[in-house]
């Protein structure tokens, strides 16, 4: 309790590599909810100890594959009814759930609990620059109310530069 | 020298090697060596035939890893020979004719599940696809009984299996699924679990001496209406499909309306999310308590059926185990037992696949929650009254891949067994 600011939460995590299960790493963290504010976005400082694994040559090799479509990649229902994901679509799936931790996190207070529930719709979106681009709508199932809630936003992504939410 | 010390040890066994039909107390050990001598030992124990070593990776070079199948009378020799030469070993099967014998186990269900049924338990079904195959259970085990205890907003008839050998008016256990329709991995589960009582009877110690003691109801598909919805339109569905005078909005939370705190006004209770009383919620408590047919159905059924020792149900996604309350957050009076129920049966759970699953309180391990079943049914008089979330923890949610519905089925029985058998064993 930080009289006048908010909750502070010191934490000490181990991320475990969702693609590849034996593979972890530990980090801490500290998360800064503040107070009364709905709009505010908790402050998070993380510092991971170890080494994340590299990806550049599947990132790469995904790159290429979505720059060189003819037609733009269009999606829906990522996982489907029965929980498939196509293989080709994996990675699609995977930057949706990292785009949608950026909206949980700036969503999150005390008592929210979301996790990414399904990719309703994706599209992507040809650029002049070299960045991808794609826009999704999400469903953000929320635990403590229950409510399944659609969320649009669009993700820019490169290999080295990263993934950046541009509209949420 | 090594040699002559190993056919000394072993020339004492050449009599006493008996030629056995079985692999009862045969173990197979995997020998790491470090060079090539130890790789020439076991070359020299290769070659050593009374000893009858089936070697399943035969010695070659020091990298390889060596795998051999010892018969059980010359398993401590072997193990003091390769303890002695300092040679590193480990115990991949400790005891062949158990890993055979549950082989075999599995292979003969697996071919009477094919025999009697070409329902794939490891998919999901539309609901008229479980309702068949209900009414094939019930055809195929005389005491598996199809019921209909009621009918959903939508007129769906509500079907529980009932399994009773015997006697009237048995001590009885309560178990559902797939309340909330969205759910999907608990209706199939409850599906390959009716499934997996019916042929464990008769069979299964544990489930043989339940049945003879007790009665099960099982209503597989608890908010029929919903569930088809989630098919025909909105994969996301949680409610019931009932019309709410005066608003556009549709349904009720099943699990907010039972008689229990309901509508989240308790003095008991500090305030906090529980119900919603608007109707667009995903969590509207509805009306008035039991105002969904759905609820009514199964209270009036438990109520007039009367002598219920167990209700269990299950629900989607969090992997938790948790006993009432969830209208209040003090402890029921039974906490004590109920928590060590529930971590014996957490730890069933654990011991298939590793799944973990937090044991608690509703209000403790989820959130304040009031009008929920677990909650109804412990204030009437049932005290062994869990509520189950299964897989997973939030990476597929209730999307669950259908690969997963078997091994979740599997866990989840081991954790429900436990809990049942703690029930018939205290119920006279």
């Amino acid at each position: 309790d930080i009289d006048g600011v908010g909750h502070k939460y010191c934490l000490e995590l181990e991320l475990e590599d969702v693609l590849d299960k034996d593979r972890t790493v530990s980090c801490t963290a500290e998360v800064l909810y503040p107070l009364g504010s709905k709009t505010s976005a908790p402050d998070v400082q993380v510092t991971v100890q170890g080494e994340l694994r590299s990806t550049e040559e599947a990132d790469q090799e995904f790159y290429n594959r979505i720059r060189s479509l003819e037609k733009e990649l269009v999606a829906e229902n990522i996982p489907d009814s029965h929980g498939n994901v196509p293989p080709e679509l994996e990675p699609i799936h995977l930057l949706a759930s990292v785009a949608s931790g950026y909206v949980i996190w700036q969503n999150s207070t005390e008592n929210t609990k979301f996790h990414l529930a399904q990719v309703k719709h994706v599209k992507q979106v040809k650029r002049s620059d070299e960045d991808l681009q794609f826009d999704f709508v999400v469903l953000l199932h929320e635990m403590v109310s229950q409510e399944v809630l659609p969320w649009e936003l669009t993700l820019l992504w490169h290999p080295q530069r990263g993934a950046r939410v541009s509209r949420d | 020298p090594a040699n002559m010390k190993l056919i000394f040890i072993f020339s004492t066994l050449i009599g006493a090697v008996l030629c056995l039909e079985t692999f009862v107390g045969h173990q197979v050990l995997r020998i790491k060596t470090k060079n090539e001598e130890e790789v020439k030992q076991l070359q020299l124990l290769e070659s050593l035939e009374h000893l009858e070593l089936d070697f399943w990776i035969n010695p070659s070079a020091p990298a390889l890893p060596v795998d051999v199948r010892i018969p059980a009378a010359s398993v401590q020799s072997v193990k003091a020979f390769l303890e002695s030469q300092g040679i590193d070993y480990s115990i991949l099967i400790e005891d062949l004719q158990g890993v055979l014998d549950k082989e075999k186990q599995d292979m003969a269900e697996s071919a009477q599940r094919q025999r009697s049924s070409t329902f794939d338990f490891g998919a999901y079904h539309t609901l008229d696809d479980i309702n068949e195959e209900l009414d094939h259970l019930a055809s195929e085990y005389s005491f598996v009984e199809k019921i209909q205890i009621g009918e959903s907003y939508e007129k769906r008839p509500l079907y529980v299996l009932k399994f009773s050998t015997g006697g009237s008016g048995r001590a009885a256990v309560w178990l559902d699924a797939g309340i909330h329709s969205r759910e999907w991995v608990t209706q199939a589960s409850a599906l390959w679990i009716a499934s997996k009582i019916a042929s464990d009877y008769g069979t299964d110690a544990s489930v043989t001496s339940l049945l003879d003691k007790m009665d099960l109801f099982l209503l597989p598909v608890a908010n029929p209406d919903g569930f088809v919805y989630t098919h025909t339109s909105n994969r996301m569905w949680r409610k019931t499909r009932s019309k709410i005078p005066g608003s556009i909005c549709v349904g009720v939370d099943p699990n907010r309306n039972w008689d229990a705190g309901f509508g989240g006004c308790s003095l008991l209770a500090p305030p906090g999310p529980g119900a919603s009383n608007r109707p667009c919620s995903d969590s509207y408590h509805g009306p008035s308590a039991n105002s969904e047919v759905e609820v009514k159905s199964v209270v009036d059924f438990i109520k007039n059926r009367g002598n219920f020792k167990a209700f269990l149900t299950l629900h989607s996604y969090s992997q938790l185990l948790m006993y009432p309350y969830g209208y209040k957050c003090t402890r029921p009076d039974d906490y004590a037992e109920l928590e060590s129920l529930g971590r014996a049966a957490a730890n069933s759970i654990h011991s298939l696949y590793g799944t973990t699953f937090q044991v608690g309180t509703i209000c403790k391990t989820i959130y304040q929650a009031s009008g929920g079943s677990i909650d109804w049914s412990y204030d009437n008089g049932i005290k062994y009254s869990f509520a189950l979330e299964l897989r997973d923890t939030g990476k597929y949610g209730f999307l669950l891949p259908a690969s997963q519905i078997i091994p979740t089925a599997r866990e989840t029985w081991l954790g429900l067994k436990r809990i049942l058998e703690h029930v018939r064993d205290e119920s006279s």
